[in-house]
C-alpha cells in the first residue's frame, strides 16, 4: 500500500485493494493508498487514468466491485449514509437548477442533506458569506458566469460540514482569473473549515498547488507525495532532446555516457545533475541528427513520464 | 502547559466543527422537510416556465371548446345533457393528465442538466425525492384544475354544491396517481423524446379510454365484439374511475342508461388504490440508478 508520509490514524481516505472494471476494461486495478486529513489532495493522470472512476467510488455514486474504501472510518460498501454525511462533492458537470436562485439552490441542497429550519438559514447564509456569492443570493443561476457557477457548486458540497469536499475536475471550463479565485476559496477552506479537498485534475499548474498528489495510470497509483518531494526525487536536470530518431540517439547516449534516456513520442528525455556541463559534449555527439536541446528542473510531467514511460497529455 | 491545553482545546474543537445540526432523515417527520423543498421547487420551477401554465390549462380548454361545440351536434348521452357537459370530468382529467406529464418530465430535465446528481449522493431516502417530485406536481396540477372548476362555477355551467369537496378529493387522487406513474416512466428514461413517445403510447390512449371522451358502451348478450372488448378495456383502465368519480361530483343526478359508468363507491376504492400502487411503485423505481445518472 502506498501510505501518504503525512497520514496518522485519522485518515480522510483508505484505499484497499480496489478493482473497477467496465465490461471488460478494467479502469482501476488493485489500487491501494491512504490519504492523510487537512489538505489538498491532486488526482493527477491523464485520460483514461481511472481518476474520474475513482472519484465515484470514494463519492459513492457507484457500489465498489472488489476491495474497500473508508472516509473517516466509514465503508462505501455498507455503511453509505455515513460515508455521504462526511462528504461534499462537486461534479465536474453543471449540478445547478438553472432557474433557481442561488439561495433557493443551496436550500434544496440543504434538504437533501438533512438541514432544516433556522440551521439550514443560518448555514446557507454563512456558505454564501465564505464563497463571496452573498450579493448574488437572489440571482437565478442560469444569469451567473462560470466563476460563480463554480463557487456556488462549492457552496451547495459544504453546506452540511463534510470532513471531505470531493472535486472532479473543479476548473473545466474556467477562464485562468475564475480559476485563481476557486482555488483561492479551496485553500481558505481548508483552513478555516479544516476540510481535506481531494480533486482530480489533468492540470499540471493545478496539481503544483496541491499539498499531496496523487498520480495515477492505467488505473494504478505510480505516486504519491507532495508535489516539491516527487521532483526532487526525480533526480537533477531534466534534458530534452528533439530529434528525428530518438531511439538510435537514446541508444547512442546510454553507449556514450551510461545514462538511461527515455524515449517519448519524438523526444528523448535524459535526468541528470548539472546538466548545462554536459551539453557540449551531447552537441558534439548527436551533430546534426539533434534538433534542438532543453534543460529544465523536472516538472510533475517529468515525474509522470519516469515513472511510467508514457506523456501525461 | 498552556500550550498543550490549547492543543487539546482544538482537538476537540476540530471534531465537534463537522457535527453540526445536520440529522439525517431516515423517518417520515424528519423526511418531511426534503419532500416539502423538493415540492416547492416543482412548484417555483413551473411558474418561471410561463410556457407550461398555458400549455397544460390552455390546450384542455381549447379542447373543451372546439369539441364541446363541433361535437354537440353528433352526441347522444343520457337526458337532456349536451356533449360540452359530458367532456368536463374529460377536461378535468386532461388538465391534470398534461400537468402530471410536464412536471415529470421534468426529472429528465433534470437528469440532464444534472440537478440528480445531487441526489445520486444524497444523504437522504430516495423515496423522499419521489414524494416530493409526486407532490409537488400533484399540487401544480390540482391548483390547475381547481381554477377551471372555479371559472365554471362562476360562469354558473356546474352549480355550486357540497359535491364539489368531493371533486376536489377526486381530482386530488388522480392528480397524485397520474403524477406517480409519470414518475415511474420518467425516471429509468434519458430523452424528453423517449417520454413523449411513451406518453403518446401509454397516457394519451389511457386518458382517451377512460370514458373521458365517449362514454363506455354497455354491453348484452347482442353487442358485437369489438363493443364488448371496447367495454372491458375501459373499464380494466384505473383512470376510468377517477374520471367517474368526478362527472359523478359534478353531475350527481346523472342518469347512466345509455352507457356503463361505475358506482361512487367503486371509483372511489379503484381511484384510492390507483394512487396508493402508484405512488409505491414510485418509491420503489427511483431506488434504481437509471442511464445518465452518472456523468
Amino acid at each position: 500500500m502506498i501510505v501518504d508520509k503525512h497520514s496518522s490514524a485519522n485518515d480522510a481516505v483508505v484505499v484497499r485493494g480496489v478493482s473497477h472494471k467496465y465490461q471488460s476494461n478494467l479502469a482501476i486495478d488493485d489500487l491501494s493508498f491512504n490519504l492523510g486529513a487537512k489538505q489538498i489532495v491532486g488526482i493527477l493522470g491523464p485520460n483514461g487514468s481511472g481518476k474520474s472512476t475513482l472519484f465515484r467510488l470514494i463519492s459513492t455514486m457507484m457500489p465498489l466491485q472488489k476491495g474497500d474504501i473508508e472516509v473517516f472510518g466509514a465503508s462505501t460498501r455498507n455503511q453509505i449514509f455515513a460515508v455521504r454525511s462526511r462528504i461534499g462533492v462537486v461534479f465536474q458537470s453543471p449540478s445547478l437548477d438553472r432557474k433557481l436562485t442561488v439561495r433557493e439552490n443551496l436550500d434544496c441542497q440543504s434538504a437533501l442533506v438533512g438541514l432544516s429550519g433556522a440551521a439550514r438559514c443560518s448555514r446557507v447564509a454563512h456558505v454564501m458569506k465564505q464563497l463571496s456569492i452573498s450579493d448574488r443570493a437572489n440571482d437565478r443561476c442560469e444569469k451567473l458566469s462560470g466563476g460563480l457557477k463554480r463557487r456556488v457548486e462549492i457552496a451547495k458540497g459544504l453546506l452540511h460540514h463534510p470532513r471531505l469536499l470531493l472535486l472532479d475536475e473543479p476548473s473545466t471550463g474556467l477562464d485562468p482569473v475564475a480559476r485563481l479565485e476557486m482555488w483561492k476559496a479551496l485553500s481558505e477552506l481548508k483552513d478555516s473549515e479544516d476540510v481535506t479537498v481531494v480533486m482530480t485534475t489533468h492540470l499540471l499548474e493545478e496539481a503544483e498547488k496541491c499539498d499531496l498528489l496523487l498520480i495515477m495510470n492505467r488505473g494504478k497509483c505510480v505516486a504519491l507525495d507532495s508535489p516539491d518531494s516527487l521532483r526532487h526525487a526525480s533526480g537533477g536536470d531534466a534534458i530534452s532532446i528533439e530529434c528525428l530518431e530518438p531511439h538510435a540517439v537514446a541508444s547512442l547516449l546510454q553507449k556514450s555516457f551510461q545514462w538511461q534516456p527515455k524515449v517519448v513520442g519524438s523526444q528523448v528525455r535524459i535526468s541528470i545533475d548539472s546538466a548545462a556541463q554536459h551539453v557540449a559534449e551531447i552537441s558534439n555527439l548527436l551533430g546534426a541528427s539533434m534538433r534542438s536541446l532543453t534543460i529544465a528542473r523536472p516538472s510533475l510531467e517529468d515525474v509522470f513520464i519516469e515513472k511510467t514511460g508514457d506523456r501525461l497529455f | 502547559m498552556i500550550e498543550n491545553s490549547s492543543t487539546i482545546a482544538n482537538v476537540s474543537s476540530d471534531a465537534s466543527k463537522h457535527q453540526t445540526a445536520v440529522s439525517l432523515p431516515s423517518s417520515l417527520p424528519s423526511s418531511l422537510p426534503v419532500v416539502w423543498m423538493l415540492a416547492k421547487r416543482e412548484w417555483v420551477r413551473f411558474f418561471r416556465q410561463p410556457h407550461r401554465v398555458v400549455a397544460a390549462v390552455g390546450q384542455p380548454i381549447l379542447f373543451w371548446i372546439l369539441f364541446g361545440t363541433g361535437l354537440h351536434g353528433a352526441f347522444r348521452g343520457n337526458g337532456d345533457q349536451g356533449f360540452m357537459g359530458y367532456y368536463l370530468p374529460g377536461t378535468v382529467a386532461l388538465i391534470l393528465l398534461f400537468t402530471a406529464i410536464f412536471a415529470t418530465i421534468s426529472i429528465i430535465e433534470d437528469r440532464r442538466e444534472g440537478f440528480l446528481q445531487n441526489v445520486v449522493v444524497a444523504a437522504v431516502p430516495r423515496w423522499t425525492i419521489a414524494l416530493g417530485k409526486t407532490i409537488g406536481g400533484a399540487v401544480i396540477a390540482w391548483v390547475q384544475a381547481a381554477v377551471f372548476i372555479g371559472l365554471l362555477v362562476a360562469f354558473g355551467t356546474i352549480p355550486f354544491e357540497w359535491s364539489l369537496l368531493s371533486l376536489g378529493a377526486f381530482m386530488a387522487l388522480a392528480a397524485l396517481g397520474m403524477t406517480a406513474l409519470g414518475v415511474c416512466m420518467a425516471w429509468p428514461l434519458d430523452s424528453t423524446q423517449g417520454f413523449h413517445a411513451l406518453m403518446n403510447l401509454c397516457l394519451m390512449p389511457m386518458w382517451l379510454l377512460s370514458g373521458a371522451f365517449f362514454p363506455i358502451p354497455i354491453v348484452n348478450n347482442d353487442s358485437p365484439v369489438g363493443q364488448s372488448v371496447m367495454h372491458w378495456i375501459m373499464r380494466s383502465n384505473p383512470l376510468t374511475y377517477p374520471v367517474a368519480g368526478m362527472r359523478w361530483a359534478m353531475f350527481p343526478d346523472m342518469q347512466t342508461s345509455t352507457f356503463w359508468q361505475p358506482t361512487v363507491t367503486m371509483s372511489w376504492l379503484v381511484t384510492l388504490s390507483f394512487t396508493l400502487i402508484t405512488l409505491l411503485a414510485a418509491t420503489l423505481i427511483v431506488r434504481r440508478n437509471a442511464k445518465g445518472d452518472i456523468q
